[in-house]
């Protein structure tokens, strides 16, 4: 799987960080997203669909 | 559409038991999670009670929060139309224009930076347990503990003296009472905004560690707008929490199965927190949107210019997301809920409301083991009057 971020959208809410910190940062700046591993291994990818799912602005896709 | 039950004239704030939504959200869900209902100035909007239909709503920039198009959906609040926006209250405020106030503030909000306030927020925690054991039971536990430790934290954040609390809080409860007439309202706005104006223009001289001087040094804000921002957050940064607090420790005293597992297993607390912040689902009313532009959600064609109230309550509680979920059930993952928003106005501080309430619900109940109630539980003071609800007091012994 590949994790697109929009930085754009995001609102900095921090729910992507709570479900994942390994694979998601926040900028010291302003709090939008930071993806640390953009390919994370299949052993995440349910953790990774939940921070999509949970994400509250849209600003995150995943590309299989 | 055909309507079994005749269509609501008002959003319905009488809660039967303590810890439910009104029971009237609960019927109208089950016939219909999207449909009419009757605003106070007469106009026929939404009343939006499903999950999945309240989610999306609030996705959907669609639907806009501005003031001036606003339609209340309860009398106490008819005037609220037309009122204009205090400078920098950017949760009025819709895309661009919010972007620009959350954009400076996030990076103070972030999930690192609130995990360092953790020692803090412990620290602050502790010295209430022990003032409180130095005072001795019977106590109030929102006096002595609920509301002083946010209030205490978002003061050292923004850099509000504590000392002044008094009139902050005060102001508070008059803009959040809905029964206050539109006169006390402005009044109490026009209180506490001049005195974050003051406060914000001493800053600018004298600058110290905290959000508010971080916006002034920043010099992309008026003055009149970080006064604006100062109060949004004051106020959101201490009541939301404090009636978690209060009522998620009334709610825990009636479970004590559910309480035990909080005061005895540290994994269990995130969990925990998440779940009574669904079953408790402390927005009292609302919120509520205007439709921009012709939508259609869960089957219903709302018409650009009518008017979305939801019940975050009703939809927290529904079984297409959560199951059994009427029941408190601390090992469940109630990830997903409502509690905080959903959208561009998820809740700023919801991490610093989450680390908040790990540490002190635990911290309680490992202090106090036999903390119970000191009055029987249907004569603690429920805040049905207030858009946040909670308990007003809550007397417990240990």
């Amino acid at each position: 799987m590949k994790i697109k971020a929009d930085t754009g959208r995001c609102i900095g809410a921090g729910m992507c960080v709570l479900t994942l910190p390994q694979v998601f940062d926040q900028s010291e700046d302003d709090g939008t997203v930071v993806v640390l591993d953009a390919e994370p291994s299949a052993d995440v990818a349910p953790a990774v669909n939940r921070a999509v799912q949970l994400c509250p602005s849209g600003a995150l896709s995943v590309e299989e | 559409m055909t309507e079994a039950t005749p269509r609501l004239a008002t959003y319905p704030l009488t809660r039967e038991r303590a810890f439910d939504p009104p029971d009237e959200l609960a019927r109208r869900r089950a016939e219909a999670p999207v449909q009419r209902m009757t605003y106070a100035d007469g106009h026929e909007g939404w009343l939006v009670t499903g999950y999945a239909e309240a989610r999306a709503i609030l996705a959907d920039n669609r639907f806009s929060t501005r003031p001036e198009l606003l339609h209340s959906p309860i009398p106490q609040r008819g005037e609220f139309r037309g009122e204009p926006l205090t400078p920098g209250f950017f949760l009025r405020m819709d895309a661009p224009a919010h972007t620009r106030y959350r954009r400076l503030l996030t990076g103070q909000f972030t999930v690192r930076r609130m995990k360092q306030l953790e020692p803090r927020i412990q620290e602050i925690t502790e010295s209430r347990l022990d003032a409180m054991e130095r005072e001795g039971a019977p106590a109030d536990l929102v006096e002595s503990f609920a509301l002083p430790i946010p209030s205490l934290v978002i003061c050292e954040l923004l850099g509000v003296p504590y000392e002044d609390r008094e009139k902050f809080q005060r102001d508070s409860a008059v803009l959040l009472d809905l029964g206050s007439s539109m006169a006390d309202i402005r009044a109490a706005v026009q209180d506490l905004y001049s005195y974050l104006h003051d406060l914000v223009t001493a800053k600018a001289k004298e600058p110290a560690d905290d959000i508010l001087s971080g916006l002034v040094a920043g010099a992309e804000l008026t003055t009149e707008e970080i006064a604006g921002v100062g109060l949004l957050l004051l106020i959101a940064g201490h009541e939301t929490t404090a009636n978690m607090l209060g009522l998620g420790t009334f709610a825990l005293l009636t479970n004590p199965d559910q309480l035990a597992v909080v005061r005895d297993d540290p994994a269990a607390v995130e969990n925990a927190v998440e779940e009574l912040l669904r079953y408790l689902s402390i927005v009292h009313i609302g919120p509520t949107r205007t439709a921009l532009e012709d939508v259609e959600v869960g089957g219903a064609l709302i018409r650009a210019g009518e008017a979305v109230t939801l019940s975050i309550g009703a939809a927290n509680r529904d079984a297409g997301r959560f199951e059994g979920g009427d029941v408190l059930d601390v090992s469940r993952s109630a990830h997903g809920h409502l509690s905080f928003g959903h959208g561009i106005h998820q809740c700023l501080g919801q991490q610093l409301a989450r680390i908040e309430m790990r540490i002190a619900y635990p911290a309680l109940l490992r202090r106090f083991p036999n903390l119970r109630l000191a009055v029987p539980a249907r004569e603690v003071p429920l805040r049905s009057n207030m858009a946040i609800y909670g308990v007003h007091r809550l007397p417990v012994l240990w």
